[in-house]
């Protein structure tokens, strides 16, 4: 089968690949441009650790298409820190260790970011509806929680 | 497989047509994608249909509103004119999924991959929502209740979509409402999901109702019996007993492990009554949330 080539951008920067049209776009990000931060879990749109931004909406980069990037706009994890300054989400994270293997965090961390930038001030249920789309099998969501408000407040100036 | 992302109807009317029924149309691709990694379908080509004009966004006009096909649940959701008239339905819809899906998955997707347990069809057909469909024979207008004939099945024709969704300017004192049990507080699959609709007169007499059922049958289902028993009512104890009466003798359930035959019955016609409970405040004026999830 013929690939396609696609032009997009992905934080912020264009890009150009080439993709079989059955390619999701997780597997472009992992395989074909080597952004290995979006993280394959249950490859059907259940788990959230492929979470990513596709024209400002939050998606499962596995229930994309590779070829639907065309003309797109993406964000990745890979483009949350500036350079060695993390994003205040990040910092919380580690602060409140919120992550044990860390499978799920790019996940929850873009998804964290995706409700902050709507809802500066979230309520703790609002934070676990909006993160029920990312799953964690190990550090439990208490402490994910936690970082996630907390970082909330220190966005605020709190 | 290949992937095409016409930027008409005609198109990919054509397009599909092409490909005799070996083509298969993308919006959301939330369910579509997870069947092609299952090797459930296994399509020549995929028609990409979020290019097209007609099938994406939503527009008010003295009619109603008018809503293409492949809009996510997430933009229908931020429609504050839509949701004021249709509560019920945008309830329905934002039911569906988790934050992620909702910002891919199309309305006419959650219709067209025919599950029973469908959040926003019982809601739709409540609502009297009414489906534009395009295909080789031209376009048709088909009530939403006469698109899904079994589990994974619709009426449409080989190579026909749903361009777009109308649904009605609602009339002077109406309310809707749609409520689904799941044994958990989000991200599940209906036991049983109820949407109504319903309008009074200045009397405060229900005029006019119309009851969707969804997870109970092989098909989401409208339920005229359980619409009689309120109209010509005040929507009364009276009424809203014979309501989850009809309700429950429509069902027509299967066991799983979501639950039994007479749970959901049972159920059924507790969350029609509770439904219709929501629908008649909204109807009166006062706005309700509905207490559900």
């Amino acid at each position: 089968m013929a690939k396609h080539h696609v032009t997009t951008t992905i934080n912020g920067d264009p890009v150009e690949f080439l993709c079989t049209p059955a390619q999701t776009l997780l597997d472009v990000l992992r395989d074909v441009l080597y952004l290995t931060g979006s993280k394959e879990g249950c490859a059907s749109g259940d788990c959230g650790a492929c979470s990513v931004m596709l024209d400002g909406r939050l998606v499962c980069s596995c229930l994309v298409l590779g070829v639907e990037a065309q003309g797109r706009s993406i964000e990745t994890i890979e483009g949350m820190a500036h350079g060695d300054r993390l994003h205040p989400l990040q910092q919380k994270f580690l602060e409140h260790a919120a992550l044990q293997c860390g499978v799920c965090t790019p996940g929850f961390l873009v998804a964290a970011k995706a409700l902050l930038d709507r809802n500066p001030d979230p309520t703790e249920t609002e934070v676990r509806y909006w993160l029920a789309g990312n799953l964690c099998r190990c550090t439990g969501y208490d402490k994910i929680v936690r970082a996630v408000l907390d970082a909330a407040a220190e966005m605020r100036g709190n | 497989m290949d992937y095409r992302s016409p930027g008409t109807v005609k198109e990919a009317v054509d397009l599909l047509a092409a490909h005799n029924g070996a083509a298969h149309v993308l919006a959301g691709g939330t369910d579509l994608l997870v069947k092609l990694r299952a090797g459930v379908v296994a399509p020549e080509l995929v028609v990409d249909l979020k290019a097209i004009p007609q099938l994406r966004g939503i527009a008010a006009d003295a009619n109603g509103f008018r809503i293409g096909a492949a809009t996510s649940c997430a933009e229908i959701g931020e429609h504050a004119a839509l949701a004021a008239a249709w509560p019920g339905v945008v309830e329905a819809l934002q039911l569906i999924g988790s934050t992620q899906i909702q910002g891919r998955a199309s309305l006419g997707g959650n219709l067209c991959n025919a599950s029973p347990a469908a959040d926003s069809v019982p809601a739709l057909i409540a609502a009297g929502a009414v489906c534009e469909v395009a295909g080789p024979g031209g376009e048709r207008q088909v009530p939403v209740e006469k698109i899904v004939t079994g589990p994974g099945k619709t009426s449409l024709a080989r190579g026909e979509f749903v361009v777009g969704f109308r649904l009605p300017k609602p009339r002077a004192r109406s309310g809707d409402a749609y409520l689904r049990l799941i044994p958990r507080t989000e991200m599940d699959i209906a036991v049983v999901g109820v949407g109504v609709a319903m309008t009074l007169d200045a009397a405060g007499v229900c005029t006019h109702a119309r009851v969707g059922l969804g997870a109970v049958a092989p098909t989401p289902l409208l339920v005229e019996d359980a619409a009689k028993a309120l109209i010509g009512t005040r929507v009364d104890a009276a009424a809203l007993a014979a309501l989850a009466a009809a309700t429950s003798a429509a069902c027509k359930p299967i066991d799983d492990k979501r639950g039994t035959v007479a749970y959901r019955i049972k159920v059924a016609g507790v969350l029609a009554r509770r439904t219709a409970q929501t629908a008649l405040e909204r109807a009166r004026g006062s706005t309700t949330k509905a207490t559900g999830r």
